[in-house]
């Protein structure tokens, strides 16, 4: 077995499969959809069950799959799913369950357009349903929105760190771009998966047997009838989302310092709107991007920031428009904020969201 | 420098294999490479493109609206694309099937008998390959050596003894390009 | 309620892992029986820091309360799902669902199936009352024709509801259960017969050999809107002659 990184030419779809085991996950549960078949396909192939012992099942759907993960995370045990757009539709039960009964596990969206069956084009238009939960009741996700091949591996491994420190859900919500594309990989070394002892140790919460010990039964449920109980657990998750909020902030910038138009753009559309900022600069326009890697818990006060520096802020996205509400409730009105994004599996283009932007200048 | 290729054609015409080739020889040299295939329902028949972007800077956008070199291999593929070829860009198209040559005048317009070619080699499967020799006759964004470093990265090993076949086609397509007359 | 019997004139125990927590079945209702028999056997076979359960919503939506061992409670009808990781991720444990007939026959039909055919190594207890017990006595998956409900108020029709489903016949033709079993527990006979077979279960879990299924038809007096008694008279006479009680497979 390879102990040391690897540069190799992989898709996005590819790179979360391999991540997995590579960052030791215990199992993976699936179903296929375009555009992330390469998911299940690619942990198929490689049989991480013959070597790092890691649990590979096509599930009969996405209902099952999650609830799958649901049972592997409630047991300590590190596990993830992924699915396209609709088929994490189907899964917004199972999350509010997983995030009710504080059950970590990954959830990888490689979206497309919609709604319904929709295309199998990529599209961003989930953003709602990851950010502000698809599922019934108060509760938040962990969202990760990786722009490269690069980073589908690195939020793999980003999300085991963060499901186990939050006891709580993690979404990686990608796109069928940064899916099915191909890049250059830096795969991450491997690391051995923690052993039965180690699960029950570092997750004493976990339902996996009493143990030679003998101590107290643990269940795991989001079930509490009486009604001031339950809302003390409500109280408990939201301060725990506070905590969330002031310690999880990611973002990155590109040519923010002197930028006096930015663009606020995540996944594919980040992508496409670094090659516009590019051409505008090269006309002398100030064009910069601010590019969320979670989507919750949201970049805004970096936002307010930026918007008291800078003239007018763009959203762009594959959507109809979604983030772009978060963004204007960041800027609250420090400065105007225009929208471009197209839908249905068609993309922005760099020409469009740079024709976008020219047209904002005054 | 930065070339952004688009590779288009029908599915089975090993036009994605090509676009993945191209991209790991970029690799080896050192370079930036993005591949991003337009994918659709799983078809034999249908069309396929891919966009392969080698540069020696980071690739911002996978996805582009004009491309320095299209290799268009039907007529379809050529129709979409030659318009979207950057002026002084270049447009390579197998002469099988195509029935409108390009007419643009401000890019450079080769073409290649790789079908014919490959007929003649009775070896279908090395079509994309003759492409290709086409292709790095007229723009030599990568080396020939760093594409059968390639080969052996992209072709599982129980194929590597199919490797100097492929490069023979690529060879052989490096001499059968020509500019349009 | 705990002290109701001085240990002096205690003359049977019950089972260790069976808390002290008043349960909240209905007076006359068969899960308290088959609770006892699992805590029971657990505890004979000696494997409770290694078990398990999966709960379901419905009825024992809080079996998780009454057997101290530890549990991860399901969405509607996706036990089998949750049950298959969690075996997967702990292949020597013991891992076992507890559904009534809407979560596994019906809402759940899907995962009870596909996790039978895959052949997971676990059990899954089958509590078949015809009814809904928790949401007020509506019409179920197994709800006999005739019979009347909430929602089927003029009794069950087959041109308007559809028929009874027979989920532990179809468990029985698949491939991946090595055991099926139909039981009940209104007589001491039966109790003893329905502790055999959820003990031949859990062994096959717990020997890998594969899937595992007994159904328990029960009684549910307050949704059947009858006495105790009767409850288990009406079960004899309507129940046992759609669902007869025996084993449908029991592959050695």
């Amino acid at each position: 077995m390879n102990e040391t990184s690897e540069v190799v030419l992989l898709k996005g779809n590819e790179a979360i499969a391999k991540a997995a085991y590579r960052y030791g996950y215990d199992g993976y549960f699936g179903y296929p959809i375009t555009p992330q078949s390469e998911v299940l396909e690619t942990l198929a192939l490689d049989k991480p069950w013959e070597t790092t012992g890691m649990v590979v099942l096509q599930a009969e759907s996405e209902v099952a799959s999650i609830n799958m993960v649901y049972g592997g995370g409630a047991s300590g045990k590190c596990v993830l799913t992924s699915s396209s757009s609709p088929g994490v539709a189907l899964m917004q039960e199972g999350i509010s369950y997983m995030a009710g009964a504080e059950i970590p596990g990954l959830i990888v969206n490689v979206g497309r357009g919609g709604p319904g069956l929709g295309t199998i084009q990529p599209g961003q238009a989930d953003y709602h349903q990851a950010v502000y939960g698809g599922g019934n009741g108060d509760y938040h996700c962990i969202v990760l929105a990786p722009y490269s091949v690069q980073e589908m591996a690195d939020h793999v491994g980003l999300a085991k760190e963060l499901m186990f420190k939050w006891r709580n859900p993690v979404i990686i919500l990608s796109d069928g771009v940064i899916g099915q594309m191909m890049e250059k990989v830096v795969l991450p070394p491997f690391h051995p998966r923690r052993t039965d002892e180690e699960v029950r140790q570092q997750c004493p919460w976990a339902a996996n047997g009493r143990g030679k010990e003998g101590r107290r039964p643990n269940i795991l449920t989001s079930l509490d009838l009486d009604p001031t109980r339950m809302e003390t657990h409500n109280r408990h998750l939201s301060e725990k989302y506070k905590q969330m909020e002031q310690a999880e902030v990611r973002y990155e910038e590109y040519h923010t310092d002197d930028a006096e138009y930015i663009i606020v753009a995540y996944g594919c559309s980040a992508r496409i709107s670094m090659k516009a900022i590019d051409l505008l600069r090269h006309e002398g326009i100030k064009a910069g991007l601010l590019r969320p890697i979670t989507l919750w818990p949201f970049p805004e006060q970096r936002l307010a920031e930026l918007a008291e520096q800078c003239k007018a802020m763009l959203t762009v996205e594959a959507s109809e428009g979604q983030m772009v509400r978060d963004v204007r409730y960041a800027v609250a009105r420090r400065c105007p904020v225009a929208f471009y994004g197209r839908s249905g599996g068609m993309l922005p283009s760099p020409d469009e969201v740079y024709e976008s932007l020219k047209g904002m200048l005054s | 420098m930065t070339n952004e290729i688009i590779i288009s054609g029908f599915g089975g015409q090993g036009v994605l294999s090509l676009g993945k080739i191209l991209a790991y020889a970029g690799i080896m040299e050192g370079k930036e490479v993005s591949w991003m295939p337009a994918y659709g329902p799983e078809q034999r028949g249908g069309t396929a493109n891919v966009t392969v972007i080698i540069s020696d800077q980071p690739i911002s956008s996978p996805i582009v609206n004009r491309y320095d070199t299209a290799i268009v291999l039907n007529q379809p593929s050529l129709d979409k694309f030659e318009p979207l070829v950057k002026p002084e860009g270049t447009l390579i198209y197998d002469t099988y099937g195509i029935l409108t040559p390009p007419s643009r005048t401000d890019i450079r317009r080769l073409h290649i008998d790789a079908m014919q070619a490959a007929a003649d080699m009775q070896n279908a499967k090395v079509f994309n390959m003759l492409v290709l020799g086409g292709l790095l006759h007229a723009c030599p964004i990568v080396s020939i050596d760093n594409v059968v470093r390639a080969l052996r990265k992209v072709l599982p090993e129980r194929h590597h003894h199919l490797i100097p076949v492929n490069e023979a086609a690529i060879r052989r397509g490096m001499e059968l390009i020509q500019p349009l007359s | 309620m705990n002290n109701l019997v001085s240990p002096t004139y205690q003359v049977a125990g019950k089972p260790r892992l069976l808390n002290d927590n008043t349960m909240h079945y209905c007076p006359g209702c068969s899960h308290g029986v088959v609770h006892k028999l699992i805590a029971e056997i657990i505890e004979e076979m000696g494997v409770e820091d290694r078990t398990i359960g999966v709960n379901p919503v419905g009825c024992a939506v809080f079996a998780c309360n009454y057997i101290d061992i530890d549990w991860v409670e399901a969405a509607h009808g996706r036990a089998p799902a949750c049950a298959s990781a969690l075996n997967r991720m702990w292949p020597d444990h013991l891992v076992f669902t507890y559904q009534g007939d809407g979560d596994l026959a019906c809402i759940g039909t899907g995962e009870t199936i596909q996790a039978l055919n895959r052949g997971e190594n676990i059990a899954m207890i089958f509590i078949n009352n015809a009814i809904y017990g928790m949401t007020g006595g509506q019409m179920a998956p197994t709800t006999l024709l005739g019979m009347k409900t909430a929602t089927c108020p003029y009794g069950r029709q087959a041109d308007l509801h559809g028929f009874p489903l027979h989920i532990t016949d179809i468990a029985a033709t698949l491939e991946g259960t090595c055991y099926v079993s139909r039981q009940a527990v209104d007589t001491v006979a039966h109790i003893r017969s329905a502790k055999r077979a959820l003990r031949t279960a859990f062994e096959n879990a717990l020997n890998r050999r594969g899937a595992s299924f007994v159904e328990i038809v029960s009684t549910c007096p307050s949704g059947w809107k009858m006495s105790p008694v009767k409850a288990n008279q009406w079960m004899q006479e309507n129940m046992f002659p759609y669902y007869p009680l025996g084993d449908l497979k029991n592959d050695k």
